[in-house]
């Protein structure tokens, strides 16, 4: 039941993607395009993603005390706003504005335009591969 | 090159976006981001990769079902190719990586929580992706 209820979350993740153009490269580098080719329509589809998702998280929790499917709500434990976790987004801005692409937009656009979405998607999973590797060493464990 | 604003189309794809942030709470008490569905795909062994690998089935499955079968047109142009899009898509996955997150997990399911660390983070990404963009075409490309 899990794997169909996430198929079915995943399905109107992907429609919601398409339609609002982050799947699409040019428009999502044109956003931040400010003194050049601006396109404002990224801030709508954060502002509209991030107030219905506040307000459905509210009701859901509000509302029940475990999920349908699931003993519990899984929720991020982590407080601690660190080096790893500023210079790991930092790296993925200068990635995302290289390439206009992130995770959640490229997987869409896989769907509706496999090329050139499929070689950003495998050098990005090479990349998290390599992340992998260098979070063992010594100095990613202590710090 | 030119992309049109598109205002409602954004406000419903952002809809359907935090609406599918919100099933995958409701019904799997899961944050929807999309680093840890890839994460968890690319190691089998973990207990979670079955449902993460479901929701991206599900996440390509209807662009392409609509586009294959009900001639859905969705725009799309990638300025960026070749070596310099692998190398970004590298960039991107080391620093989902150890950011531990992205736009989906940080941007909509985190900042939706008003998460310290969610907001951090995409107040710095944004920045990063901002300034990129910028040097990339005023200042190499200009």
């Amino acid at each position: 039941m899990r794997n169909i209820s996430a198929l079915l979350a995943g399905a109107v993740f992907g429609v919601g993607i398409a339609i609002s153009g982050m799947g699409n490269p040019a428009k999502v580098l044109n956003f931040f395009d400010i003194f050049g080719t601006w396109d404002p329509s990224l801030a709508l589809v954060m502002a509209s993603a991030l107030t219905t998702a506040a307000i459905g998280y509210r009701i859901t929790f509000g509302a029940r005390s475990k999920p349908l499917f699931d003993a519990k709500f899984h929720l991020p434990t982590s407080r601690d706003i660190d080096a790893k976790l500023v210079g790991g987004s930092a790296i993925f801005g200068i990635g995302w504005g290289i390439s206009g692409f992130c995770p959640g937009g490229a997987i869409p656009a896989l769907g509706f335009a496999p090329w050139p979405t499929a070689l950003f998607l495998i050098s990005m999973g090479a990349g998290i591969l390599i992340a992998r590797q260098l979070q063992n060493l010594p100095y990613f464990k202590t710090a | 090159m030119i992309t049109q604003f598109t205002p409602i189309a954004a406000l419903l794809g952002g809809f359907f976006i935090g609406i599918a942030t919100v099933m995958l709470m409701a019904f799997n008490g899961r944050i929807a981001g999309m680093t840890a569905m890839l994460g968890g795909v690319l190691n089998p062994t973990s207990p979670d990769s079955g449902w993460r690998l479901a929701f991206l089935v599900g996440a390509i499955g209807t662009p392409l079902i609509a586009t294959q079968f009900f001639g859905a047109e969705f725009g799309y142009f990638s300025p960026t190719t070749g070596p310099l899009l692998a190398l970004g898509g590298v960039i991107v996955g080391l620093g989902v990586t150890f950011g531990s997150g992205c736009t989906s997990g940080h941007g909509v399911c985190g900042m939706a929580r008003l998460s310290p660390r969610s907001i951090v983070a995409t107040l710095t990404f944004m920045a990063t992706t901002f300034i990129t963009v910028g040097v990339m075409r005023h200042v190499i490309g200009g």
